[in-house]
């Protein structure tokens, strides 16, 4: 069994974006601390860690979760895909550009929760309805844009047949 | 909000767990932590030793034992939401699974970290209620299983000692013919319930109610059957107004109170919750078939 | 307006900034991390009133990576005052009204800050704010505004000679005599209650020391940078350009960034003072302690009218929560009780407005900046009134509204500037009759019965909403050509995610017929343009809109007469096409604006070319002299739950005018944004405060925000009546969606529930409220007492 000791820091290795990466945190950083400041992948937003606003979504061996409520040691045994996997070859994919093409986005800093949201969704339920578009959503706080924009995206990137997805 | 430090312990086996349980003052587990991390990340709980229960594989997984349903702990919500023995054989808490949450906390909310986390208006407590579910709890070198009326001691109150842990829950499916309701009231889609209503039914050939069974979250301190009603309708014929009888027993039970949902509030929803999970449930079942029908 | 060659102003350009933020490349302040950066975290008061008797550090600076633990006193030793400035001072307001850096003795509301922490890391700064032990005396509380108002209630801050900050009128007419002969006066009561800002990146700010230019350079998360800057110099002692405000991606502001707190005056002097970065991010929970909300008002009011729904006259009294503290003024008081006639023609009008203080977080505008209160009160007696009388709503409306033959109508009440209120421009009954044809109003009473028949209560809803924008005294905004041809704009308003940098890109690019994307925005930056107000008020497209229009268009001046000397033709000769100037018979005779640009960077020993002076770049602070006044009509469908109380919205439909459309998408964006923000308040947003004025919502599980299950589809459509008073035509938009929609829920409830006679007064809708008024009416039915 493994004891990670409050008092001193701890290298974990972790398989963050298809690339196993060596980190040094304490016991109780979480997985969203780690993600920003360890590995520099600022992408993923903290808007309230106490796992509402949907800010700090990324995926989790594929599944959206909020990384605001996960320690980053017990990312160790999963895969973890943040929002910086989702460009292909620096090109936006399917979803990102039907973001950008319907004015998805605003302020942007709820975004690439949203994104990690519909991108398990264009994969796992690419015949999605708009309730079912909405209700994955509702996990999701957006202050700036109404959601509605949010939501034509969605359906767009679902018309379209999905996402391509960054390397795994 | 960043929580205080704590020791962090990732056991692989359940006896690894229980034993730092044991051999701790201060040690709590954690197990989906939709719940308890943002109790941590607030500092509103302190902890020495947190005990990772993700890592032990023997908490996961659903079986069918004898007539039974066994559901590990540690099975995650969304697996219970997705699976088609659940939706098969326990559609009760299929149906009320899809109102926790988001999709984002089920996938790493545990069914027994719903259980022991005990939220008066939870849904997975509320089923394990109705359907009268055993807990088999552990302790270093024994375990013992107790029912669901005997786990839920108070508000937000399991009858788990410190250096215990919750295996399993063990519920029996009713008859496939039996039917099942879930509803009810939030304010937004996926927040807590503030009154839910879980009614289960079979009904007889002539057409009266067989067996039933009642239960609220979000009214009293735990998720409460209403024997009370339960016993108004069995073997009477469900009619409208015999079921409006019935369920308006639900409103003379002494309800949580809090300034936004005051107690009358939380007794209104009651009664008139449990009525239209009854009528659900009612039109799901159907007449148990006998040899001798016509 | 510039050439239409190039017609950029009107079209739905997408956003250049998208692409970053799309991959995860936004840089918010809390993505910054300067080697060395301490964290900062704060002590706050637990209690709303106390004296504090004692700070005990000892325990916090043994904690392995706290740097320093800084109280008022410390904090004293950084600054010039203790006290914040009053920001945009003006008179009338008592003195000693703004909050503290750092609370020296006594606190006044739950989550002031009394200490900072610096730590390592943020984790470890907070070990630190748990271990500081203060002793404290707690004081009695005022919890709102009612005890306040008690002869002998105690005071909210003991310096305060009394609970009122202000008590004043506003008004014209002789109400008196209209009341007093009216053949119709209606009473309404109404409690409003607006919750907070919450955009979903908090606050922040970092402030790194340079020694080897002894300035300071900040980030900062804000609407005001040039105000941060000139607060923060004049705090530290330093000139205005030691100090650097860059704010860069700005995650949502919605008011809750429009003001100084005091959070980022200590952080920047712990910077100063430590020279190492201090970095201060907040939490959702500080979001909820001590950022700015707008919370209660409460109205007593009276509308008289002829027996035909001709308004005759609307008076009464408002009570306005300000909390403990007036770090800013009190516009949002002033701007509800001069709101309430809106679009209406009143003859007669008389408020009386109390700005109450409480030991609650201090208040001031969210987006809205309380329109959307005094919109309420006035669609309410409306409402009212059309139901006394027996009256159709729609048609109140239609014999009240302002015409657009009257337009611009001068209304006899004055803004803070002094000048008349002027609706300059608009059809606000077109829109009416539109919205309603869109909507099928004449045919609802049909499906409402049908619903009735199946045991549903749906109703319809609609109000109007106008706000003045466009609020002065000014907006700067720059143009400058690079040798290269590329444009630079800077300006300083503030990008906070509603595509400000696209849409003064597109105006640009127009004046100087260029593609958009050759066009690069810099806004919130004080090293790139010396002054600059900031974003609220729904102010920035109008007035940097018109100084970045200006400004090159002025430039565009420069490169004819550049280039009529370089091409040796006239002016008249020439125009702008593609980046270049262009000889209009030949245009093979062109100059590129690069080319140009570089010759009026000048070569040493060469003259420049006569009468053009050096540089191809252009300064404007445009001054507004009117307000642009924007309008908007919603009409929406809600059912109710009678047993549950719960309001769940069918469809909204919302036609607005905000004038000349730079960025079509953008202004739909916005607009649905504030429909939502609108939505939130009233349904949904509420902070609750226990009698010790303790907070009970402090989280997003509690304090409840529109998601995306809870709206329907929102259609927008717009008008577009340009505003006479600056060179665009341009409106604000960025409020304007908030406006009428508590108004418009509101009447759709009432409708819903016409035939149990509920009148929505308070707002947000609380389903309790409305399941106790089923309840009653469910006695009164069944020949019951009600209780």
């Amino acid at each position: 069994m493994t004891k990670l000791d409050a008092a001193s820091r701890h290298d974990l290795t972790l398989r963050v974006n298809g690339r196993s990466q060596t980190v040094n945190v304490e016991s109780r950083t979480t997985l969203a601390d780690c993600l920003r400041h360890g590995l520099g992948l600022t992408g993923t937003h903290l808007g309230c860690e106490h796992g509402v606003c949907g800010s700090c979504t990324v995926l989790v061996d594929g599944v959206a979760a909020r990384s605001c409520l996960m320690l980053a040691a017990q990312a160790q045994r999963h895969h973890i895909e943040t929002v910086e996997s989702l460009a292909v070859d620096g090109q936006l994919n399917e979803l990102q550009q039907a973001f950008r093409e319907l004015h998805g986005l605003q302020c942007g800093f709820c975004t690439p929760g949203i994104l990690m949201t519909l991108t398990e969704l264009l994969k796992t339920n690419p015949d999605a309805s708009e309730d079912e578009v909405r209700r994955a959503l509702s996990g999701h706080l957006c202050r700036c844009t109404g959601y509605e924009n949010i939501v034509r995206a969605a359906m767009a990137a679902l018309a379209q047949g999905g996402a391509s997805h960054g390397p795994r | 909000m960043k929580p205080a430090p704590f020791n962090l312990h990732l056991p692989s086996t359940l006896d690894e767990a229980l034993a730092v349980l044991a051999g701790s003052s201060n040690a709590r587990a954690i197990a989906g932590g939709q719940s308890l991390m943002p109790m941590l990340n607030l500092r509103l709980a302190g902890v020495d030793d947190l005990v990772d229960l993700n890592g032990i594989a023997q908490l996961s997984g659903m079986a069918q034992d004898g007539d039974c349903i066994v559901i590990g702990a540690m099975t995650r919500q969304r697996e219970i939401e997705q699976s088609a023995l659940v939706a098969r054989t326990l559609p009760l808490l299929s149906e009320a699974v899809g109102y926790i949450g988001h999709n984002q906390t089920r996938s790493r909310g545990t069914v027994g970290g719903s259980l022991c986390n005990l939220d008066p208006s939870a849904e997975i407590p509320t089923v394990a209620m109705a359907m009268d579910g055993e807990l088999t709890i552990a302790r270093q070198g024994s375990q013992r299983t107790v029912p669901m009326r005997d786990f839920a001691l108070g508000l937000m109150s399991t009858c788990l000692d410190a250096d215990e842990l919750l295996t399993s829950v063990r519920l029996k499916p009713w008859p496939v013919k039996s039917g099942h309701g879930f509803v009810e009231f939030g304010r937004r889609h996926g927040d807590y319930a503030i009154v839910s209503a879980a009614a289960l039914i079979e009904l007889a050939p002539d057409g009266t109610v067989l067996r039933c069974s009642f239960t609220l979250g979000g009214v009293a301190h735990v998720p409460c059957r209403v024997p009370a009603a339960e016993q108004m309708l069995q073997g009477r014929r469900p009619e409208p107004e015999a079921i409006q009888k019935a369920c308006a027993q639900a409103s003379e039970i002494p309800a949580l109170t809090d300034p936004a949902y005051p107690e009358w509030y939380r007794q209104r929803l009651a009664a008139r919750l449990l009525e239209r999970a009854v009528h659900l449930a009612l039109e799901r079942a159907t007449p148990a078939l006998t040899k001798t029908a016509p | 307006m510039g050439h239409a060659e190039h017609g950029h102003i009107g079209q739905r350009v997408l956003r250049a900034e998208d692409e970053r933020l799309l991959k995860g490349q936004g840089r918010y302040v809390a993505d910054f991390e300067p080697a060395g950066t301490l964290h900062a975290a704060f002590v706050r008061s637990p209690y709303a009133h106390a004296l504090i008797k004692r700070i005990d550090s000892s325990a916090a600076l043994a904690i392995p990576g706290v740097k320093a633990v800084i109280d008022a006193a410390h904090m004293a030793g950084y600054i010039d005052k203790l006290r914040m400035p009053l920001g945009w001072p003006t008179k009338d307001l008592p003195p000693d009204i703004t909050p503290y850096v750092l609370t020296p003795s006594e606190v006044c509301f739950v989550g002031e800050p009394i200490v900072m922490v610096l730590g390592t890391s943020r984790y470890i700064a907070e070990d630190g704010a748990a271990a500081v032990e203060v002793d404290y005396e707690p004081l009695p509380v005022v919890a709102d505004v009612h005890s306040a108002l008690l002869p002998d209630s105690p005071k909210v801050r003991l310096e305060a000679p009394s609970n009122v900050l202000k008590e004043f009128q506003v008004g014209y007419g002789d109400c008196e005599a209209v009341f007093r002969d009216a053949p119709h006066v209606f009473r309404e009561k109404f409690s409003q209650h607006r919750g907070g800002a919450h955009p979903m990146e908090g606050r922040g700010l970092l402030a790194h020391y340079e020694p080897q230019h002894a300035a300071l350079m900040i980030w900062a998360s804000t609407q005001m940078p040039h105000e941060l800057q000139f607060t923060v110099a004049r705090a530290l002692g330093l000139q205005d350009s030691m100090v650097r405000v860059t704010a860069p991606d700005v995650g949502g502001g919605f008011g809750a960034k429009f003001v100084i707190y005091p959070e980022e005056i200590a952080v920047a002097a712990a910077a100063f003072h430590c020279k190492q970065p201090v970095k201060w991010v907040e939490d959702r929970m500080e979001h909820f302690l001590s950022a700015i909300q707008e919370r209660d008002q409460f109205w007593e009011v009276e509308i008289a009218c002829s027996a035909g729904g001709q308004v005759l006259g609307i008076r009464g009294s408002m009570l306005h929560d300000q909390g403990a503290y007036t770090p800013q003024g009190i516009n949002c008081a002033y701007n509800a009780a001069t709101a309430v006639t809106g679009p209406y023609s009143v003859p007669a009008f008389h408020m009386d407005v109390k700005v109450v203080q409480t030991n609650k977080p201090y208040v001031i505008p969210v987006r809205g900046a309380g329109y959307p209160q005094g919109t309420f009160v006035m669609e309410r007696l409306l409402d009212r009134a059309a139901s006394e009388l027996g009256i159709d709503r729609a048609l109140i409306r239609e014999r009240n509204l302002v015409p657009k033959e009257k337009m611009p109508y001068t209304k006899p009440l004055k803004a803070r500037s002094g000048r008349h209120l002027v609706l300059d421009s608009g059809d606000y009954l077109g829109a009416q009759q539109k919205v309603l044809q869109a909507v099928d109003y004449s045919g609802f009473r049909q499906r409402q019965q049908a619903a009735r028949a199946q045991g549903r209560y749906i109703g319809m809803g609609f109000a109007h909403g106008v706000k003045g924008t466009g609020r002065g005294p000014f907006e700067s905004g720059s143009v400058r050509v690079s040798a290269n041809g590329r444009i630079t704009v800077a300006t300083g308003a503030m990008a906070m995610g509603q595509g400000l940098n696209t849409a003064m890109a597109q105006i640009a690019a127009q004046a100087l017929a260029v593609p958009v994307a050759d066009v690069h925005v810099i806004s919130g930056d004080t090293a790139h343009i010396s002054m600059g107000i900031g974003g609220f008020a729904s102010r920035q497209t109008i007035t940097a809109g018109s100084s970045v229009h200006l400004a090159a268009l002025e430039v565009a001046a420069k490169i004819r007469r550049a280039g009529a000397h370089m091409l040796q033709v006239p002016e008249s000769e020439l125009h702008l096409a593609d980046g270049a100037v262009v000889h209009s018979a030949d245009a093979t005779r062109r100059v590129s604006y690069g080319d140009i640009a570089r010759v009026l960077r000048g070569i040493p020993g060469y003259d420049l070319p006569p009468g053009v002076g050096a540089g191809l770049e252009a300064v404007v602070h445009w001054e507004p002299t009117d307000m642009a006044y924007v309008h908007g009509f919603h009409a929406c469908e809600v059912e109710v739950d009678t047993v549950t109380g719960g309001v769940r919205l069918l469809s909204y439909l919302a036609m607005h005018d905000s004038g000349t459309l730079i960025n079509p998408m953008i202004c739909e964006g916005q607009i649905h944004g504030g429909i939502v923000h609108g939505i939130g308040n009233a349904l949904f947003e509420y902070m609750r405060y226990d009698d010790q004025a303790q907070p009970q919502s402090v989280t997003l599980a509690d304090y409840l925000m529109t998601t995306a299950t809870e709206v329907p589809r929102l259609q927008v459509m717009f008008t577009q009546s340009p505003a006479p008073s600056n060179p665009l035509g341009v409106k604000g938009v960025g409020e304007a969606g908030t406006i009428p929609v508590t108004s418009a829920i509101a009447s759709a409830i009432d409708d819903a529930l016409r035939d149990f006679k509920v009148r929505v007064t308070q707002i947000p809708v609380d389903p309790v409220w409305l399941a106790g008024q089923m309840a009653a009416a469910e006695r009164a039915a069944q020949g019951q007492p009600g209780t």
